[in-house]
């Protein structure tokens, strides 16, 4: 168990720099998860902690001891890896025990150890089979047990649930999180997938082009997103984004040639004028209004059943974007309606359009 | 109903595969029957005549001592080739695993010396180390060993050992460059964070899994050392002094085509194409057991 501490990393390959400065404190025991889209650089970060790429500069240390120049041996880390990376030669148990070897544990310690993690991760019966004889979970539960055995300090997770089908990946994920409330050993999990990280992180760091974004409990993350990028990517399904032209006194916005909404005061106190902004606000957040003649105009284009909530699809007049918003039970809406769609200020996320980031 | 085309015979397909039967019958199934039926002739000594003597020349082969000698050391020149060429072939192929830069340049050298013609690559060998115009022998002088394969049999064994060796390492590199290559890089990264060297990784990772490969391998080397190499042994020793390198394929071609003893020459080759067979039905029978990633 220990802290990490990331300071100011950056990595290159050649002229082209794809991390930019990353900079994350993860404390003692905490689950953090490292989220951004395919490319981003996430897992690059993730290898860099493990020791499998080179640190191009800023400096990572486990337990206050830097490691840029160790080998990933001498970090004290364990990595589940995204195709699992199990031998394919060795029994379940000689996988497991493959890493106690070499750090030369007597046979009857690895013995307890492999025993008592395939104990918990319910394989007791698989020990003796190969690899390619086990399921997707299992194989996932076998690369988890190889981790647990060693004890290490940090638990590097590289998307070691994109494998798995839809339903298994719900259960690996709430297994994931019971076993980090029982180990509590400081984890590191990268992943694409926006729900698994709301799930299983404390925190987030959100990255994306190399940069991280925001980094966060993921409710605040939900709650105040601090950029478009991170407003759109968390959350499902995903946040309406309306450009607007805030007027010279603060106090209306033009969404679209007809549309003037009101703005709420607190932009005006803010200094905010006469700007191009975008509100966000997310699907389950509009409610319809009561009056008949305040709110957004949305012309529905279509509407689907989910069964607790209903989806709709709709434009605003004068923009060709689609609206998405989702009401609570089962509404009947024919498609061409004008629904007259209200939100409270607080759920109201405006960014600015230039920079991208919160107002 | 079932229409007739289904049934309808065309001659397409007999012909599409014509042409591979014409090749095996031309070249193979022909020559093969053949040497099995001239194995049961006995020449006479003007070449006008032959008698049809049934397994005599594979009674006079087993009971002469000279084959049973050439045998044995058919069996050491093959395992040495063999050996060595699948070794310094996996040290290469490891390291060239880790080459980043002019990996293109190195693997192309090493793949150069399989375009080489056996008999040319015996007449490389033989003039690096001749004995009076070759640089090798003239630098082993120097440090005073004196190199003389044409009087001295294990040298000469040695220097075909080199020859076959060197041009069947290109071959063993390139396969076993794949086999790595096949192995997926996070399997060595999961075994580098469990603690294993590289060294480590490489015996308890790598080799375990590459070795449907090595075993291919070795098969196709024994066939190498024990057919392919009539143009090195040809061009470098001619089979002396004195046979001490002479191999179970050259006493073929010297006893059939020096020696002009027909007969006993198509039952060598009989024997060595049962030997072929035996190594042809155990390849086939255990790459089955292929490693799956």
């Amino acid at each position: 168990m220990a802290r990490v501490l990331i300071e100011n990393i950056t990595k290159s390959y050649g002229e082209t720099e794809v991390l930019h400065g990353i900079n994350t404190d993860i404390s003692d025991g905490e689950f953090i998860v490292i989220v951004g889209p395919s490319g981003c650089g996430k897992s690059t970060l993730l290898r860099m902690i493990a020791g499998l790429e080179d640190i191009s500069s800023g400096t990572i240390s486990i337990d206050g001891r830097v490691v840029n120049t160790l080998e990933p041996k001498d970090r004290d880390i364990a990595m589940v890896f995204q195709n699992y990376a199990l031998y394919p030669h060795m029994t379940v148990f000689k996988n497991m025990a493959y890493g106690l070897k070499l750090r030369k544990f007597s046979k009857k310690n690895i013995k307890i150890r492999v025993h008592q993690a395939a104990k918990l991760l319910q394989l007791e019966e698989l020990l003796e089979r190969k690899p390619r004889q086990l399921s997707g979970g299992q194989r996932q539960r076998v690369a988890m047990g190889r981790c647990i055995v060693r004890e290490p300090k940090v638990f590097l997770f590289d998307e070691p649930l994109s494998n798995l089908d839809a339903k298994l990946r719900v259960q690996m994920r709430l297994e994931l999180r019971k076993l980090h409330k029982r180990l509590k050993v400081t984890s590191i999990y990268v992943t694409h997938d926006q729900v698994e990280a709301m799930t299983l992180g404390d925190r987030l760091v959100v990255i994306n082009d190399g940069y991280a974004e925001q980094i966060g409990p993921p409710l605040e993350l939900y709650e105040k997103p601090a950029s478009i990028f991170v407003a759109g990517f968390l959350g499902s399904p995903a946040m309406n984004f309306i450009s607007a032209q805030i007027s010279a006194d603060g106090k209306t916005a033009q969404l679209s040639e007809d549309v003037k909404v009101p703005v709420a005061n607190p932009l005006s106190k803010q200094g905010i004028t006469e700007k191009k902004v975008t509100f966000g606000i997310r699907p389950e957040h509009f409610s319809l209004s009561d009056k008949e003649k305040t709110g957004l105009p949305l012309r529905v284009d279509h509407a689907e059943f989910h069964g607790a909530s209903t989806m709709i699809y709709g434009r605003l007049p004068g923009n060709d974007e689609l609206i998405t918003v989702r009401l609570p039970h089962i509404h009947h809406i024919s498609p061409e309606t004008v629904l007259m769609l209200t939100a409270l200020p607080e759920h109201i996320h405006i960014f600015d359009q230039k920079t991208g980031k919160r107002i | 109903m079932i229409k007739r085309t289904h049934f309808k015979s065309s001659p397409l397909p007999y012909l599409l595969v014509a042409p591979q039967i014409l090749i095996t019958v031309a070249f193979f199934i022909w020559p093969a029957s053949q040497a099995v039926y001239q194995s049961m002739l006995l020449e006479d000594p003007f070449g006008l005549k032959s008698e049809f003597i049934w397994f005599e020349n594979y009674v006079l082969l087993f009971s002469d001592e000279i084959y049973f000698s050439t045998f044995l050391r058919t069996v050491v020149f093959s395992s040495l080739v063999a050996f060595l060429s699948l070794s310094i072939a996996l040290l290469l192929a490891a390291t060239a695993d880790h080459v980043v830069r002019g990996t293109r340049t190195y693997r192309t050298l090493l793949i150069w010396p399989y375009a080489v013609a056996p008999v040319v690559a015996g007449t490389i060998w033989m003039f690096i180390f001749d004995p009076t115009l070759g640089i090798v022998s003239y630098f082993l002088h120097g440090i005073g060993y004196e190199w003389n394969h044409r009087l001295n049999g294990n040298q000469a064994m040695a220097l075909i050992v080199l020859a076959a060796t060197w041009k069947q390492i290109s071959y063993n590199f390139l396969f076993f460059l794949a086999g790595m290559q096949a192995i997926p890089k996070s399997l060595i990264e999961a075994a580098a964070i469990d603690g294993a060297g590289p060294a480590r990784r490489f015996w308890t990772i790598i080799f375990p899994l590459i070795s449907p490969t090595t075993f291919f391998l070795m098969v196709m080397n024994i066939v190498y050392a024990f057919f392919e190499t009539l143009g090195i042994v040809h061009a470098v020793t001619k089979g002396g002094p004195a046979k001490a390198t002479e191999i179970l394929v050259y006493k073929v071609f010297n006893d059939g085509f020096i020696g002009l003893d027909l007969g006993g020459s198509a039952a060598q080759s009989v024997i060595l194409m049962l030997i072929v067979i035996t190594l042809t039905v155990i390849q086939f029978r255990y790459i089955e057991r292929k490693v799956e990633y």
